[in-house]
C-alpha cells in the first residue's frame, strides 16, 4: 500500500476517540481489587486487635507508608505512560515511602522497647508477609499492566516495575492491617522485599506487554 | 526547525479538536521528516534505505493509535520523535540490527523532497489479508479506491457508524499483527 493511501485511511479515523490511559488504568484496578480482597478475607483477614492497635501509630505509619508507595507509583506509571517521558524529575517521588520508614526507625528508636531490636526487626510474619503481599499484588499487577496497555511507554520494563509498586503498595495496605508486627523495621525488611519482587515480576511482564 | 513543529503542534490540536483535514495535512507532512529518519537508520544498519516504507507507515499507525497519549498542552514533535525513535528501533531490531537511534536524528532531519526512491511497502498489505473481511473491505475501500466514509457504507450497504467501527477495529488490527509478524 502506497503511504498516501495508508495516511488517507488513518486520517478517516479521526474521529475515533480513545478514553485516556488513566481511566482504563483506574477501571482495571476497580475491577481486579475484589480479586485481591477476597484473597484477604479468605486467607488472612483483619487482626482481631485492630482497635487497639489504631492507637498506636507505627501500626498506623504502616499505611503511610504502603499507600505512600502506591500513589507515588500510579502517578508516575500514568506519566511514564508517554512515550516522551522518563522517570527524570518524578523519581523522588518514591522516596517518599522510604523517608517515612526512616523517620518511623528514629522514632522507635526514641520509644523504650521491650524487644530486642533483632527481634522487632524478624517479627512473627516474615514468611506470610513475603508470600501474601505477592499473592494479593498478582490480581492487581496484571490489572495494572492491562491498563497501561493503553498508554505508550517507551521504557516497558520500567513502566512495568513501576506498576508492580503500584500493585505491591495496594495489596501491603491490605496486608497491613492483617500483620501484628508493627515496627518499622519488619516493614522496611519484609514489605520491602516484596515489594522488590513484584516490581521484578512487573519488570520481566512489562518489557514484553508493554511494548507498542 | 522551531516554525515547523510549531505548526505539527498547531495541526494536532485542530485534530484532535475534529478537523479531518488538518490530521491530514499533518500525517502528510511529519511523513518525509520521518521517512529520512528512517533511511538514515536503515543506513546506519547496514541495510539498504529503500525500504523505509514499511517502517513509516509502521511509525504513522502508531502514531495514530497513541495520539491520546499526547498532552494537548505540550508540543506535538518531541511526543512523534519518541513514538518514531521507539518504532524505528523496534524495526530495525526486528531486521536483527542493534542501532542506537538518537532522538536528535529526528529533530535535525531536514525532510527529503522530492520522495527518494523507495521499494513499496509490503507490510501493512500483507496483513492486510489477515484481517476479517467486513474490515479489510472498508480499509481498502478508502485506502486504495479512496472512498469516504459515506460512499463505503453505501457500498457494503452498511451505516456510517458501522464503517467507522471496522475501520478503526481494522487499523487496531494491524498493528497486533505487525507486531507478531
Amino acid at each position: 500500500m502506497e503511504t498516501d493511501q495508508f495516511i488517507r485511511t488513518l486520517a478517516a479515523d479521526n474521529a475515533h476517540r480513545a478514553r485516556p490511559v488513566g481511566f482504563m488504568l483506574a477501571l482495571a484496578l476497580l475491577l481486579a481489587a475484589p480479586i485481591s480482597i477476597a484473597i484477604f478475607m479468605t486467607e488472612l483477614g483483619v487482626r482481631p486487635d485492630v482497635m487497639i492497635a489504631m492507637r498506636n501509630p507505627l501500626f498506623d505509619l504502616k499505611f503511610a507508608v504502603t499507600l505512600g508507595l502506591a500513589i507515588p507509583a500510579i502517578a508516575i506509571s500514568l506519566h511514564l505512560s508517554r512515550p516522551e517521558a522518563s522517570l527524570r524529575g518524578r523519581a523522588w517521588l518514591l522516596l517518599i515511602p522510604v523517608g517515612l520508614l526512616v523517620a518511623g526507625i528514629a522514632g522507635e528508636m526514641m520509644m523504650p522497647q521491650r524487644m530486642p531490636m533483632a527481634m522487632r526487626m524478624m517479627g512473627k510474619n516474615s514468611w506470610n508477609c513475603l508470600t501474601s503481599i505477592p499473592l494479593m499484588s498478582l490480581p492487581l499487577l496484571a490489572a495494572a499492566l492491562i491498563g497501561l496497555r493503553h498508554g505508550a511507554p517507551t521504557r516497558p520494563a520500567v513502566a512495568g516495575a513501576i506498576a508492580g509498586l503500584l500493585s505491591a503498595g495496594l495489596a501491603a495496605t491490605l496486608y497491613a492491617s492483617h500483620c501484628t508486627d508493627d515496627s518499622p523495621l519488619f516493614v522496611a525488611i519484609w514489605y520491602s522485599t516484596a515489594a522488590a519482587m513484584v516490581a521484578a515480576l512487573g519488570a520481566l511482564a512489562g518489557s514484553r506487554v508493554l511494548r507498542f | 526547525m522551531r516554525e515547523r513543529e510549531d505548526e505539527w503542534t498547531g495541526l494536532m490540536r485542530s485534530a484532535i479538536s475534529g478537523d479531518d483535514a488538518a490530521y491530514h495535512r499533518l500525517l502528510k507532512a511529519v511523513t518525509p521528516v520521518l521517512r529520512a529518519a528512517a533511511r538514515r537508520g536503515l543506513t546506519r544498519a547496514g541495510q539498504p534505505a529503500d525500504q523505509s516504507e514499511d517502517i513509516v507507515q509502521d511509525i504513522l499507525l502508531a502514531v495514530h493509535l497513541k495520539r491520546h497519549t499526547w498532552d494537548a498542552d505540550a508540543p506535538f514533535a518531541p511526543w512523534l520523535f519518541a513514538i518514531a525513535r521507539n518504532k524505528l528501533i523496534d524495526a530495525l531490531r526486528r531486521r536483527g540490527r542493534r542501532v542506537f537511534v538518537n532522538i536528535d536524528d529526528f529533530a535535525e532531519t531536514i525532510p527529503s523532497e522530492p520522495a527518494p526512491e523507495a521499494v513499496p511497502a509490503s507490510e501493512v498489505e500483507a496483513q492486510l489479508k489477515s484481517l476479517p473481511a467486513r474490515q479489510r473491505d472498508v480499509l481498502q475501500s478508502i485506502a486504495v479506491d479512496s472512498a469516504s466514509i459515506k460512499d463505503t457504507a453505501k457500498k457494503f450497504a452498511m451505516s456510517e457508524g458501522a464503517v467507522r467501527v471496522a475501520l478503526h477495529r481494522g487499523l487496531a488490527g494491524l498493528t497486533a499483527k505487525l507486531r507478531g509478524q
